[in-house]
């Protein structure tokens, strides 16, 4: 398989961006078309691994069949490297785009260089697929006559959908927003992820017979009760929506928000053209500070430069990262290294400078007299190993500073799900607060309700959403059919017919 | 060496099977020989010289744990009148009948007065029910004191009568002889059989009963034959003829009558395809009808008698054929065949004689050198490839003697007539009556020509191209495929892995590292019945064999469907259907399908069974199947097709091989086997393995069509070389599967497919009893396992997966099961990304937590139990639990540890030498591999590490072996067999032979290297002893280690190795790893440890020599757990090698073989060796885990050593927490089971040195002394002696000692020069140091120079010879194996195998036999006469240069990797001339005087044998040096 040589041949290279200075200008997707050479020679950088650990507990949680598709890139053989792609994974374009690629920090090429772009790879199937016509809609052939019920449209939920449906099941999607997608059409930019790409699934979804049901806040508009008598199965999905707050002093100033409040108002306006101006929140003009580090921190920085704010930086609790890999963090575990995302190379190419702060504590807001937010007090923190090897934090004397700010979006993840279905049924949850179920089994102490994805897991990855899906709806299928022949993360693919989980 | 203490229970026989141990697969081998007088003139002197031969051979024998008890010892004699007549008229009172007018014979009976009486009865009145005359009863004295007969011996000692029978009716000659075998042969199945109702009734035997011969022979040492057996020693006691055997059992157990000779014959070998010609010869029996026996046929019935070894069934069957009219040689012609089929050069009339034949009988083969007598005639054979050794000499007074030695009795060299070898396949003959010996050309043609077997050839045969394949359809679906593969259980890898490589490579495809996955009786997943078969193969006792480079033996050629009386001949007998590849185009099998020619017909049986049935239809269909091929025998029908083809969604194919299996044992069972070809149609065929199953079950021929289908579907999806069309990927199939088949075949060392198909030379590992019993009866299943039911189960889920109920279910690509490579939703691996990153973590940062994630992911994950020793559970009694201070160190521990044989080559010099410094910091010891090793590593570096490995490896290559690499080595190990590849040699691919690899092993740069499968010095187990013996001269200080793999039998074996003197013994098990092996070695051959250890420790144990070496275990250990599981089952030391090699940095990736490893270990790529970063502490550290988690289970278990725990595996037992689909049926008790000890004081760990009788050597009696002013300052010393057989390695402990002080480098020239005169024993010159000359007048065994490191050995006939040298055989065969320096001047003719691998030596010899210059890859071979076949096979270095005097080399020479040359440069020319002078200086040859004096006409006759490769390298070396 692949070229036995590839590897040592060929460079790491990926698919570049779009140029900085151009892309802050719209929201339109970051990436560039990729060259076809470009990634047959990074599919035969590919080394066929005896033990391909980009499949891996610390690889892909969706057991992406990597090696394969790589190996049909490097022989131009499209057609059968999308089916290939769609056996473990029901929606490569979501995580060709947003995935953080566990599967490339576990590339066994990594040990001793850059490894293989295993995302840009996925990405590009997928995209031909669509482009050649090959993702077309394929109902069910029969139905079982049973009806689920998902509550929830993200990654999660829409491949649990996916499933079922294939397995002949009625399914019924429920989201409370005005669109399907969950934190994919919210929560994700249009520059990283195009809302055009989520629909494009929803409509191929429609098409072949899952129902979806928007607007439809299961908890308030309809009793999660009647929902289970409703349908055979019920599917919570609905994601870890309860943001981290900073309470900190004068966090009732005017101009903090949550990340996704941010987010969603611009999706909804600058992407859909919805009316929703108390939603919108602009960073036009404006001092801005992004207080988080991860992936939203990203987006958040992204989408401040396209509404053209006057400054930016980004905080970050916890010390730069270095450049390599550190002794206490090995391969193939995810490479804690220091990374340039696309918010950072935007703001850079705008300022000059990285946005990012480390090692930095905010202590209060700051106010105006109007109640307006007008700058935030912060204090630097070191960090030193403790005797039992965890990491101790403390406060840098005289290192208190004080930065302008007039909008701070809070970026530091997420704390579970909210409550109010559990409560409604009598759910148990766990000590995060977090839906009550086994990985692999997902049914809730409560009968044929079953929950997966961030609000079972906890915030997490897209692909681990599409892991918890799909793996969901095996158990759901051997609930309502005694057993079931849906491939899952886990589970023995293609033979698999053990007749119990 | 005698305990002196005898058995608690005496055994007459063979203990019965118990634990492991299993009396079917004792093995022996042996020294034979005769002397006869050519004109039948009787006299007392050819018994004393056969004694003084047999007594000469006694270093083939061996003894067990006593050295006063043999393994068998006997002499067959003609008739001796003159003696008889007195006894019986001194002891009996009765006069004798005239010669011819009575028959005598000695018989064993009971030693139980009333059994015995029973039995003489019973002959008495079988005597009289044949009409025969009964004369008496002779008590023959038996002397057991005065003979010294050791206990064990005496404990099942019969008593001996002579027993006298006259015929009546004036019968004589054959007439008389049949009623005597009609006698004999109802007496052993009434007696012996089993429905005998005596208790000591295998103590009954008759050893012969004939008016020709007569057997003496008994549980003796040669030595003790004569003083036992007071008859022979009486002057009277006169013969024509005596032939002797020694016997070389792999056990120590008592069977008085397994000793030789047989009835017939006298047999050294072994047949390998036993159990098939059993299975035939029963199957036969429905078809014989004779006209001298008519309806009493039946009582001869079975031919082969049970508790017979592999001689004895040979010797039952060739006297069956004898007595029903077939003559002894056209009879052994029929069973031991020369290999006709590609012989170019045989006679037209004597292929067709050969071809004939085989369409009766299979070959019995196997190695065997056979001496056979019927008092008329006396003669010998040789298998086909002349596997073993046979000598003769003729003289000018009438004698012939004959031996697997020369030298065994002195004769004045002055009477010599003749000295000669027999030749592979070649029949010597000497009838008494003509007074003569007749040549095999003579004797052979006279067969071929007594009828018209070609005329009838060409009339009978059908040939599947008179079926017009042509005509019939394709078979091609390309629609229904994918669900078909799927159903047949094919995967992503089936295509990736094995079927698309195998066609674009045309062999067999290769993959590397070891076998890490579940068993297939421990998956998961629905496995092939096919995954569930071992495949067996041949160690110590008989070699395996080159197909690659000796392929000119091997065949595939086949004659089916139905045989004839095996009686008689008619031109009917080959009117049977001759099947060249036994893989049948999907045209030819359609015109098999269609069949309707010549009164042949065929009908097609339907595999499937209707979906609906579920479960229970796999076991009806297989009744069904059985019934229909019963009736279609029955109603004359030739050919039985069975077919999946109708495989549907409704209709679920039974697996092929199950019904085979349960077609051809039916049919044998009820003797109708041999009315019927059975050919198999089947889509889930597709892989060799699957091949060599089928037809090692009984199928004559398959069709693979899904494989076909796949691949064409493949070839239109452009997977393929688009050269390629359809026919063609089926003939590129077709020829890798052959390619494929015949190594498997070659592993077993079986040459014929004939032989091969339904030999069942396979294992079978988690199969229950009810599927053995109706499939593949007498297949060993040890564990038990999965039933027909589970079997259905998994058929159904395959089928499924193909035809699903719901069409939702539909997958449009095939599965991956990552059988090969780990896949997330695969197969288990032991080596998963979780277990290989932690054991990573733990070794580089000495980190406790990970190393106990890792041992808990090995031991207790259920999603990583692929072993046996995961079923272990520990019978913990807390009790008895010590506190862990209180067991011993962990220091002491890993001295117990070894690393694995990885050569250098396989894997970088970086990864090689940091696992040596690892090892030697702990005082475990690392091993060099098959590679060599750099000399500079034999010095400690300055920080007090060394690089030096302990073990120095000796495998069939013989790289880089050394007198100095020897003489460096505390443990020299003989690899037998490799875990990942047994019954193979390694191989390392082009790429990875770079400049320094080349260098260190003495070959060409840029040439791939395979290693011969046999080592050419080993076949059989006399020849391992001499191998121990060679290298222990090598080096007195180092241990001597022989490397088995597990097998059923390797117990047995492993009793033979410790009985030939090996101080230690490392049973490998199948998970072993490699650098290159194809895919089907590494998954489907060899067992588990825990059977092998198991087993080893158990056999040893009960024939009470386990005391006598240190047993070893390795293959995939990893954890602590691991070691204390191998110590409780027997090992005292420990192997480990993926595991070492993972903390260095590897991670699995399987590409050894392609030289691109990324993490710079097995690779030579210098860009990718920059990458290692593997530390000796890695190593040191993991080990150091293993030791302490090792420790913790001893004080749980209550052991302080692991001494005291070895062989305790009383301690453990099945874990009953664990429940699978697929595991209630294992059951482990005889696993087990505590080893059975015959009494007391039976040892149970290594508490003994061996006897390596070194002091009796030339050497220590004489060189060491004489050359000691040589050896101290260099001053040359002469030293005179004479020699004789039983002097074996001579100059070796001498050159041990050079070595010592002088390195490699030696000696001056000549500073010790040793003069010799006699017969040399084996090996004579081994390892021979430079500086040392041995002068040789006389001749010599084999292996002279074997392994040649710089000495000069130099053997010219006696001058007093009258025989022209160069005419004559000189030296025995293999000699100049693997060396590596040095020169030989050989005044005569070398016999088989000359200069096999010499990677060095210079020589000039006068003529060779077959396979010369094999594999040779340095080093100048001049040789100045005839040359048999196969001459430079594979040979890739060093030139050869034959004087062609008739011009027929170029018929003999294997051109595949030469190219035939002249001499061209004066250069080259003066080189040669230099040599030829140096001969005739030093041996006087008159050939080289000849040579000498028409130079011109040696030069133009001279043709010059030159590597294609080397030439390449010379060429190279020439253009960079013009251009430096």
């Amino acid at each position: 398989m692949g070229k036995p040589t590839g590897f040592k041949e060929f460079d790491r290279k990926k698919v570049p961006w779009r140029l900085p200075v151009v892309r802050i200008n719209d929201y339109d997707e970051i990436y560039t078309e990729p060259k076809l050479e470009q990634l047959q020679e990074q599919g035969a950088r590919c080394m066929d691994c005896g033990v391909p650990f980009c499949q891996s507990a610390t690889g892909c949680p969706i057991d992406n069949l990597i090696p394969e598709w790589n190996d049909l890139v490097y022989n131009n053989r499209w057609r059968e490297a999308i089916d290939r792609l769609h056996k473990t994974n029901n929606f490569p374009e979501f995580t060709g785009r947003t995935c953080p690629a566990p599967c490339e920090g576990a590339c066994v090429l990594g040990i001793t260089n850059p490894p293989v772009t295993i995302k840009n790879i996925e990405n590009a199937i997928v995209d031909r697929a669509w482009e050649e016509g090959w993702i077309v809609p394929e109902p069910p052939e029969s139905r079982t006559g049973k009806k689920v019920a998902i509550v929830g449209s993200g990654p999660a939920g829409l491949s649990a959908a996916d499933q079922l449906n294939r397995a002949g099941h009625l399914v019924t999607v429920f989201e409370r927003a005005n669109r399907i997608g969950g934190l994919l059409q919210y929560g994700i930019p249009n520059m990283k992820l195009s809302k055009a790409a989520v629909q494009r699934r929803v409509d191929k979804m429609t098409a072949e017979g899952v129902v979806f049901k928007t607007g439809v806040n299961i908890g308030k508009d309809v009793s999660p009760m009647d929902l289970r008598n409703d349908f055979d199965a019920v599917l919570l999905a609905c994601g870890a929506t309860k943001p981290r707050d900073l309470p900190i002093a004068n966090r009732d100033a005017k101009g903090i928000y949550p990340a996704m409040d941010f987010l969603t108002g611009n999706t909804m306006q600058m992407v859909h053209g919805d009316s929703i101006d108390d939603a919108f929140l602009s960073a036009e003009g404006k001092y801005v500070i992004v207080i988080g580090g991860g992936d939203t921190g990203t987006d958040c920085i992204g989408t401040s430069l396209r509404h053209g704010c006057r400054s930016l930086v980004n905080f970050e609790l916890l010390p730069k990262p270095s450049e390599d890999r550190a002794p206490d963090n090995p391969w193939p575990e995810w490479p804690r290294v220091f990374r340039v995302d696309y918010g950072h190379e935007e703001a850079s190419a705008k300022f000059g400078r990285d946005p990012r702060e480390y090692q930095i504590l905010s202590k209060e807001f700051l106010k105006d007299e109007n109640g307006n937010l007008r700058g935030i007090k912060t204090i630097q923190v070191a960090w030193a190993k403790k005797d039992d090897g965890g990491w101790a934090m403390s406060e840098v004397k005289d290192s208190e500073k004080v930065w302008p700010a007039q909008l701070i979006l809070l970026a530091m993840g997420f704390l579970g799900p909210e409550q109010y279905i559990a409560e409604a049924i009598g759910l148990e949850v766990d000590p995060r607060s977090n839906f009550q179920a086994v990985h692999g089994k997902f049914a809730t102490n409560v009968e044929g309700v079953f929950a997966a994805g961030d609000c079972r897991r906890g915030q997490s990855l897209v692909v681990w959403a599409i892991n918890e899906g799909r793996g969901a709806a095996r158990a759901i299928d051997i609930y309502l059919e005694g057993s079931s022949n849906l491939p899952a993360p886990g589970q023995t693919m293609g033979t698999a017919m053990e007749m119990v989980v | 060496m005698t305990n002196g203490k005898l058995p608690a229970q005496p055994l007459f026989h063979l203990p019965a099977a118990q634990g492991l141990y299993d009396p079917t697969y004792e093995k022996d081998s042996c020294g034979v020989g005769f002397i006869a007088h050519i004109k039948g003139v009787p006299s007392h002197q050819n018994v004393i010289d056969a004694d003084t031969i047999l007594q000469n051979m006694d270093h083939r024998g061996a003894c067990g744990c006593e050295t006063n008890t043999g393994d068998g010892s006997g002499i067959m004699c003609g008739l001796p009148h003159k003696f008889l007549r007195k006894v019986a008229k001194r002891d009996l009172g009765v006069d004798l009948p005239e010669p011819g007018q009575f028959a005598a014979g000695l018989v064993f009976l009971p030693q139980d007065e009333s059994e015995r009486a029973f039995c003489k009865s019973t002959i008495e009145n079988l005597i009289a029910e044949s009409g025969q005359a009964f004369i008496g009863w002779r008590d023959v004295p038996q002397m057991t004191d005065i003979a010294d007969v050791g206990p064990t011996a005496r404990n099942s000692e019969p008593f001996i009568e002579q027993l006298f029978v006259g015929s009546s009716d004036g019968l004589k000659d054959d007439a008389f002889d049949r009623k005597l075998y009609m006698i004999h042969k109802q007496a052993s199945h009434k007696l012996r059989g089993p429905d005998s109702t005596l208790k000591q009734a295998l103590m009954f035997y008759i050893c012969s009963l004939s008016s020709k011969v007569i057997i003496y022979k008994g549980m003796l040492t040669p030595a003790q034959v004569l003083p036992y057996f007071p008859d022979l020693q009486d002057k009277d006691f006169e013969t024509h003829l005596a032939m002797v055997h020694s016997r070389f059992s792999t056990n120590t157990f008592p069977s008085w009558d397994r000793a030789q000779p047989l009835r017939f014959m006298s047999h050294n070998g072994e047949i390998n395809t036993l159990r098939g010609n059993k299975n035939w010869m029963r199957a036969r029996e429905g078809s014989a009808r004779s006209e001298l026996f008519g309806d009493d046929l039946k009582k001869l019935f079975p031919v082969i008698e049970a508790n017979g070894s592999d001689s004895g069934t040979f010797d039952n069957v060739l006297e069956f054929m004898l007595m029903n009219g077939r003559t002894l040689q056209e009879a052994i012609m029929m069973m031991v065949p020369e290999a006709w089929q590609k012989h170019d050069t045989m006679p037209e009339e004597k292929r067709a004689f050969y071809e004939y034949f085989s369409c009766m009988m299979e070959p019995w083969d196997g190695p065997a050198s056979i001496v056979f007598t019927d008092g008329h005639y006396i003669g010998a054979t040789l298998d086909r490839n002349g596997l073993r050794p046979s000598r003769y000499y003729i003289t000018h007074d009438d004698r012939v003697i004959m031996a697997s030695e020369v030298g065994v009795l002195p004769v004045d060299p002055a009477i010599v007539k003749e000295k000669g070898r027999l030749q592979p396949g070649k029949m010597f003959l000497i009838d008494f009556a003509e007074g003569r010996l007749i040549p095999d050309e003579e004797l052979k043609s006279e067969f071929a020509r007594k009828m018209p077997y070609g005329d009838w050839l060409k009339k009978q045969r059908i040939r599947l191209s008179d079926l017009h394949p042509e005509k019939e359809s394709h078979g091609f679906n390309s629609k229904t495929l994918l669900a078909r593969m799927q159903a047949f259980g094919y995967t992503a890898e089936t295509m990736n892995f094995m079927l698309r490589p195998l066609v674009q490579e045309v062999r067999d495809p290769v993959g590397s590292m070891g076998n890490d996955s579940a068993l297939a009786c421990l998956s998961d997943k629905p496995r092939m019945i096919y995954d569930y078969f071992k495949q067996l193969f041949a160690q110590v006792t008989n070699p395996s064999i080159d197909s690659i480079r000796e392929e000119v033996i091997m065949s595939l050629e086949c004659y089916i469907g139905p045989e004839q009386n095996l009686l008689t001949a008619t031109p009917e007998h080959c009117h049977r259907l001759l099947v060249d590849h036994p893989i049948l185009t999907n045209e030819e099998i359609a015109a098999l399908e269609h069949l309707d020619y010549q009164g042949w017909r065929s009908v097609v049986i339907d595999i499937t069974f209707d979906r609906a049935e579920g479960k229970s239809g796999l076991k009806n269909t297989l009744d069904r199947i059985a019934a229909e091929a019963e009736a279609a025998a029955d109603a004359g029908i030739q050919i039985v097709v069975l077919s999946d083809r109708a495989i549907s969604h409704d209709r679920v194919p039974v697996s092929a091989l199950l019904a085979v299996g349960a077609v051809h044992h039916h049919l044998v069972a009820n003797a109708k086997r041999t009315r019927i070809g059975l050919v198999v149609e089947s889509g889930e065929a597709r892989e060799v393995h699957h091949h060599c199953l089928l037809v090692g079950y009984g199928a004559d021929a398959i069709n693979p069509y899904l494989a076909f289908e796949s691949l064409w579907q493949a070839r239109m999806d452009g997977l393929m070389d688009p050269r390629l069309d359809d026919d063609k990927v089926v003939a590129m199939y077709r020829k890798g599967v052959a390619k494929g088949i015949l190594k498997v075949m070659a592993k077993m060392g079986i040459s014929t497919l004939q032989s091969y198909k339904g030999a069942q030379i396979f294992e079978a590992l988690g199969l229950r009893d009810e599927v053995i019993a109706k499939c593949f009866v007498g297949t060993a299943s040890r564990i038990q396992g999965v039933s027909f039911d589970i079997l259905a189960e998994e058929t159904l889920r395959r089928h499924t997966l193909g035809f699903p109920i719901k069409k939702s279910d539909r997958l449009m690509s095939l599965p991956n099961l990552g059988e090969y490579h780990w896949r997330a939703e695969g197969e288990k691996h032991a080596w998963s990304p979780q277990s290989i990153s932690d054991l990573q973590v733990a070794a580089r940062n000495n980190n406790q937590d990970a190393y106990w994630r890792f041992a808990h992911t090995i031991n207790e994950d259920d999603r990583n139990r692929c072993t046996l020793r995961g079923l272990f559970d520990f019978h913990v009694d807390e009790s008895k639990s010590i506190h862990l201070d209180e067991v011993q160190p962990a220091k002491e521990i890993v001295k117990r540890f070894c690393t694995g044989a990885m050569s250098l080559g396989s894997i970088s010099a970086e990864s090689h030498e940091t696992i040596a410094i690892a090892m030697n910091r702990m005082g475990g010891k690392s091993n060099t591999g098959e590679g060599g090793e750099d000399p500079v590593r034999f010095k400690p570096l300055k920080n007090g590490d060394s690089k030096r490995s302990a073990i120095k490896q000796v495998a069939s290559g013989r790289f880089g072996v050394t007198i100095e690499y020897l003489t460096n080595a505390d443990e020299i190990q003989i690899k037998i067999s490799q875990g990942a590849k047994p019954g193979e040699g390694g191989e390392l691919p082009g790429k990875k032979v770079d400049q320094y690899i080349a260098q260190i092993r003495y070959s060409t740069p840029g040439v791939g290297l395979i290693s011969p499968p046999p080592h050419h010095d080993i076949y059989s187990i006399e020849d391992l002893a001499q191998l121990i013996h060679d290298l222990k001269n090598a080096n007195r200080a180092a241990r001597i280690s022989v490397k088995l793999v597990s097998e059923v039998g390797v117990g047995v074996i492993a009793s033979g190795v410790a009985k030939a003197h090996a101080d230690h013994i490392l049973i490998a098990g199948d998970t072993g790893g490699t650098g290159a092996s194809p895919l089907t070695s590494i998954k489907h051959a060899g067992l588990p440890w825990e059977l092998g250890i198991a087993e080893t420790h158990q056999v040893l144990v009960l024939n009470n020599l386990r005391s006598r070496v240190t047993l070893q275990t390795d293959g995939g250990l990893k954890t602590g757990r691991d070691v204390v599981i191998a110590a409780l089952l027997g090992a005292e030391e420990f192997g480990f090698s993926t595991a070492p090699l993972i903390t260095l940095g590897c991670i699995m990736m399987r590409k050894c073989h392609l030289n691109t490893c990324p993490v710079g270990i097995a690779t030579q790529d210098p860009a990718l060796r920059k990458m290692f970063t593997g530390k000796p502490e890695h190593v040191v550290n993991y080990l150091f885990m293993v030791a302490e988690d090792a420790r913790r289970w001893m004080a749980k278990l209550g052991f302080r050593t692991i001494d005291d725990m070895v062989g305790r595996s009383d301690m453990l037992k099945t874990d009953e927490a664990i429940h699978h689909w697929k595991m209630d049926g294992l059951d482990l008790t005889n696993v087990l089971k505590p080893a059975n000890k015959p009494h007391e004081d039976v040892g149970v760990i290594c508490s003994m040195d061996q006897d390596h009788g070194l002091e009796k050597s030339l050497d220590m009696t004489i060189f060491l002394d004489a050359a000691k002013a040589a050896l101290d300052t260099g001053e040359p010393v002469t030293i005179q002696c004479p020699i004789v057989n039983i002097n074996r390695t001579v100059g070796t402990i001498l050159s041990n000692e050079v070595a010592k002080k002088y390195g490699q480098a030696g000696l001056p020239d000549d500073t010790i020069r040793i003069e010799l005169t006699g017969s040399a024993g084996q090996s004579l010159g081994a390892f021979l140091a430079h500086g040392i000359t041995i002068e040789l007048e006389g001749d010599a065994n084999d292996y002279v120079g074997k392994g040649l490191s710089g000495g000069r050995v130099i053997v010219f006939p006696p001058r007093e010879a009258t025989f022209t040298a160069e005419e004559n055989i000189l030296v025995g065969n293999v000699c100049l194996y693997g060396a590596t320096g040095g020169e030989a001047y050989l005044n005569g003719r070398a016999a088989e195998r000359f200069c096999v691998r010499n990677s060095g030596a210079v020589t000039v010899v006068e003529g060779v036999g077959d396979h010369g210059c094999e594999y040779m890859t340095g080093g100048r071979v001049v040789c100045l006469g005839k040359t048999g076949r196969n001459f430079a096979a594979g040979m890739s270095g060093g030139i050869a240069y034959v004087l062609d005097q008739d011009g027929t080399f170029t018929l003999n020479c294997n051109l595949a990797t030469v190219e035939l040359e002249k001499i061209e440069t004066a250069e080259e020319e003066a080189e040669i001339k230099a040599l030829i002078q140096k001969h005739h200086q030093f041996t006087n040859s008159k050939v080289a005087a000849d040579v000498l004096a028409n130079w011109d006409d040696f030069m133009s006759k001279c043709v010059k044998v030159m590597p294609t490769d080397y030439k390449r390298v010379l060429e190279n070396k020439q253009v960079e040096e013009a251009l430096v």
